[in-house]
This record gives structure tokens, sequence and C-alpha cells, in this order.
């Protein structure tokens, strides 16, 4: 099988960037070939950012937006609603969603898989801000089984120090621990 | 913050590879103003200035022209140095981005490149990096961040030696290098110190006419410091090619020196690329040559001084080339890589060459525009009639 595709959809300050970044940090970790970068423009807070991850045995040679994602990773709840954030997604494809309310439905049809967290008040009770990153690294490999928990855990030194480390290892163990899993 | 261990891999960024690999090459000064999509660069080298992991001298400017004139001091002084910028911050050193040239200085840049302003905001593309490339600066343009990592120190190779002594800028395409998250592969800081040793350079090069000239001389042997410059400037191609096979023995990787050729054995058609996008027409390359089509790429690594007998060989016998641009050169419609090919064949075989710009200000060059290139550059050597310049997704402009 080729290498997958992960497009991250989220909002300046969420951390969809660095999650994208710690993401590529653990499957590097588990000697897998990753890649990602982000876009966004001048704005920051606030402003509709997306970030893309391929990953898989093969070197990561493309150096272009995905437009046929795998994965489709929702850091704002306010994108579930948003045409624009399945464009392209696969069939049998996979959904990691921070959510507000709990989803009575799948949002998209070709969507197999899917995973919802409610990441913002677990990152406002532990972090003190809405940064869901790390919470949401951890739905993320409940979800997907893509990459292991430890693996995560692992590469979580490198981005945070002393008490900041601590607690976004909670993030990441209560994202792993607190995702409803659907499928179809 | 701990120091990065020998031989570790480590997950980062072009901006991130570029700083560690300025970091082990110990310079003495770096003189930085920040702006997207560099910033996160010289934040990186603040922090390893106040972990203690360099030594160098940082410091804080009020503008790129102010940058560029410490190094070229420090350059002088005979220091190792380094600055970094993009788009309107390179306009705003193109003064002293000249002298450093001119002086024969050894300054090392690494340029985010970027979209010259207006009327696009901040986005990618390579329209800074080639307007300034005909004053005699020594451009490396790469396509990862472990090709950033390693061209950083071949540039201080290459700048520092001394047949060269030039400045050189390491060019890489901003947000999707400058931001693009890997793993980096980390060299013993033993490798990187054989690699580019600190050796006494002449501070006055009067007796022959080479370097630093300043006042000194008199107008009229302006055009022998001239000459002197440009028989360097080409002395450079043989030195990168060299340079590259040095690099390749000591950290086991090589890029090709000048140009990289991928797949160009047995290949009818080819495209010549040079930045990021590189990688993904590899991609193209390989569907494209499991549909039965003989086609090949070209990386352009060094466009300055743009390596044109190499080319030249390399496209020799081709059915047709495509180009692909990420800026725009304003007298010739097409792009500056598509103008440099097209001149360096002149008095060659006459191959078609068929222009296609692209990714202009962050628009993306995905695989179906560049496997359209791939089936525009077939068609044109198939003998079928074709337009020179396309650009492209506004083919109906």
């Amino acid at each position: 099988m080729g290498n997958l595709e992960i497009r991250l959809h989220g909002r300046g300050g969420q951390g969809a960037v660095s999650a994208a970044d710690m993401l590529v940090a653990a499957f590097t970790q588990e000697g897998k070939y990753a890649a990602g970068f982000p876009v966004f423009g001048s704005e920051r807070r606030g402003a509709p950012t997306q970030a893309f991850v391929r990953f898989g045995d093969e070197p990561v040679r493309e150096k272009t937006k995905i437009y046929h994602p795998h994965c489709i990773w929702v850091f704002d709840p306010m994108q579930i609603q948003t045409p624009m954030t399945y464009a392209g997604l696969k069939q049998e494809g996979t959904m990691v969603t921070n959510v507000g309310q709990p989803l009575t439905e799948k949002p998209h049809e070709n969507i197999n898989r899917m995973g919802t967290i409610k990441a913002t008040p677990i990152a406002m009770e532990i972090l003190g801000i809405p940064a869901v990153s790390t919470c949401m690294l951890g739905a993320f490999a409940a979800t997907t089984q893509w990459v292991e928990l430890d693996s995560v855990l692992a590469i979580l030194p490198d981005y945070f120090k002393e008490k900041l480390l601590d607690k976004n290892i909670v993030c990441v163990e209560r994202g792993f621990k607190e995702t409803d899993i659907f499928e179809r | 913050m701990e120091a990065i261990k020998t031989g570790d891999v480590k997950v980062g960024d072009g901006n991130f590879a570029a700083a560690h690999a300025v970091r082990m090459a110990k310079p003495d000064l770096i003189a930085i103003y920040p702006i997207t999509p560099q910033t996160s660069l010289i934040e990186k080298l603040s922090q390893f200035r106040v972990d203690g992991l360099i030594d160098a001298d940082m410091i804080e400017v009020e503008g790129e022209t102010s940058a560029i004139g410490l190094t070229i001091g420090a350059a002088v002084a005979g220091g190792r140095v380094f600055t970094s910028t993009s788009s309107m911050g390179l306009n705003f050193m193109f003064d002293g981005y000249q002298m450093a040239a001119n002086y024969r200085q050894p300054v090392v840049m690494v340029n985010a490149n970027r979209e010259n302003p207006a009327p696009a905001q901040i986005s990618a593309g390579q329209q800074d990096v080639m307007t300034v490339s005909e004053v005699g600066w020594i451009q490396i343009h790469v396509e990862n961040c472990q090709e950033i990592f390693d061209s950083v120190l071949m540039a201080f190779k290459l700048a520092e030696d001394p047949e060269i002594l030039m400045p050189v800028s390491v060019c890489y395409d901003g947000f999707y290098l400058s931001y693009l998250r890997e793993a980096i592969k980390f060299p013993a800081q033993e490798t990187v110190d054989q690699f580019i040793p600190r050796q006494p350079r002449p501070v006055l090069g009067f007796d022959p006419p080479t370097f630093l000239a300043w006042r000194a001389i008199h107008d009229e042997d302006t055009a022998e410091y001239r000459l002197r410059q440009q028989i360097a400037y080409d002395k450079s191609k043989d030195k990168m090619d060299a340079i590259d096979e040095e690099f390749g023995k000591l950290f086991g990787r090589r890029y090709g020196g000048q140009i990289e050729e991928y797949r160009m054995e047995d290949a009818e058609i080819a495209l010549v690329c040079l930045g990021s996008h590189t990688g993904t027409a590899r991609v193209v390359i390989d569907k494209k040559r499991e549909e039965g089509i003989k086609v090949g790429l070209v990386k352009v690594r060094t466009f300055r001084p743009f390596p044109k007998e190499k080319l030249a060989e390399a496209v020799k016998g081709l059915k047709a080339v495509g180009v692909i641009d990420r800026s725009v050169c304003f007298t010739w419609q097409g792009g500056h890589i598509f103008r440099d090919l097209k001149t360096s064949l002149y008095g060659h075989d006459y191959i078609p060459l068929v222009n296609f710009i692209g990714g202009l200000a962050g628009h993306d060059i995905t695989i179906p525009l560049l496997e359209n290139a791939v089936d525009v550059t077939l068609n044109a050597g198939e003998g079928k009639p074709f337009k020179e310049i396309n650009w492209m997704a506004l083919e109906n402009l």
C-alpha cells in the first residue's frame, strides 16, 4: 500500500500546525517516512488554517497540498458544517474531529470510520487555553490506529518541558481514552 | 534546551534545518532581520545563542540593509558570517547584496523564496531570488529539508574557498520548504569541522586585483576586478561538483553538484525543475513511466552560475523539454529558467522547449498540472504545433 494522506482543518491558535508537526515526529519515531506542512497567510489567531501530513513506507517526495485525503482531522467544530472540509475525501475515509455536541449522524457519506472528542473542554480544563493539539493527537491515535499512543507520548518531551509536559501527557491520554469511535 | 547528539534524527522544518546547519558551521557573526517565512530561523538561532549552543555575535539589526552591511564588515575582518531573508527583505538589502559580491566576500545567506510584493501578500514563489540573480551571487536551490541542511554546509565550503571567495545563497521555497516538517539526519560535529575547517584568508587582494577594492583603486581598474570575478564565478561550477563529491564521501549523501538527472538514461523528453516542486515532479515522472512514456527529470541546483554546459549535455538529443518556472521574466514573457536554458542551447541542435509558469503566490503546483506539462511536452516532441509559454491553470486567458 502506498503512503496515506491526512488533511488538518483548524483555526490559528488551536494547534493544528503543531499537531501536524508532532504527528510527523511520532511517525518518524516508529521508523516510518513522514512529512507535513501547513498553509496559512499573514493572519494569525482565529483564521482558518490547513495542514497536510503524508506518511508510510515510501519516502515522501510530493511538495503539494492534499486533495484526496484518506483522513480528515478537524480541530475546529465549526468546520464540521463546512462542505470544503470534505473536499476530495476518499471513499472508506476516516474522520477525527473535535466536537461541541455529539454528532447524531456521519457528516459525509465517504466517512467509514469516525472518532469524535470534546477536546476544547479538556484543553481548557488542563491547559487553560483552547489549544487542542495534544488532545487531538490522542484522539487521532485512538481512531485511526495508524500511530501508537506510546510513540506520541515518546516525542512530547521534544515539544514541552516540565509542568507543561505533564499537562500535555494528560491531554494526549484523555484524548485517547475519551474518543467515541464509530464505524459503518 | 539540549544539544542535538551525534547521528541523531530530528523532525523539523526547513528553517529548523538551516538553523542547525548554521549552528554546526560555527559562524562568528549572524545578523538577520525577521521576515515571513524565514522568521522561525532567526528565532531558532536566537535560542541557540541564549542556550550557549553557538558562540557567534548575534546583532539585532533594524533592517536587512544593516544585516547585509554587518555581514560584509565581519567577512572583511576574516569572519565566517551568516544572514537570511526573503522577498521584500532581499529587495531592501539589494545595495549591500551587490557589494558582497563585488567585494568578493564569502557571505552565506539563506533565502526563503517568496513572491515579490503586490498584488499578492505573503506567499510562496521564486520571483525574489530570480530578480536578484544577475549580480554575482552563487545560488543553490533545493527540494527538501535534508538538502537545506546539507547545502548550507556546502555553501560555507564554496563561499570560503580561496579560489572562489564569493557570497552564496541557499534558496528554498518559502512555506513549501521553510515550514515542511520531516526527518533530518544530523552529522557529527567533527565531520562538519573536517568538511568546513576554519582557515585564515587574505583580507586585501590588490595584487592581483581580486577583492575588496573600495575607493583604494582607480576606477579604470574596476574592469580587471570584474573580469577576475567572472572567472572565479565560472570556476565555482566545477567546485560545486567537487564539493558535492567530497560531501558524499564524508556524509553519505550526494545531490549531483550543479544539476541532478532523474530517470534520464533512455528518456525522450524531460522536465527541467528547480525547487520544492522537483519532488512532486519525481512522482509524476514515475507515474508517466508506468504509462510507458519515456520522460525524465533534470533538476537545476545551482541556478547561478547557470549550469549551461551540464544542461545542454543532459538534454542533448531529446525530442522536447518542458521547463517549469515559478517566476516571470517580463521581457521574454516566460520564466527565468526557460530564458536561460533557451540561451544555453543557442548553437546546439534544435530542441522544442515548452515553458510552464506556475506556483506564483502560493498557487499549488499539483500532480495533475505537472502531468499536463508532460503531456504537452510529449506533443511538442512529436512535432505537433505547441504554445511556447503556458501559464498553468490559466490556459484560456
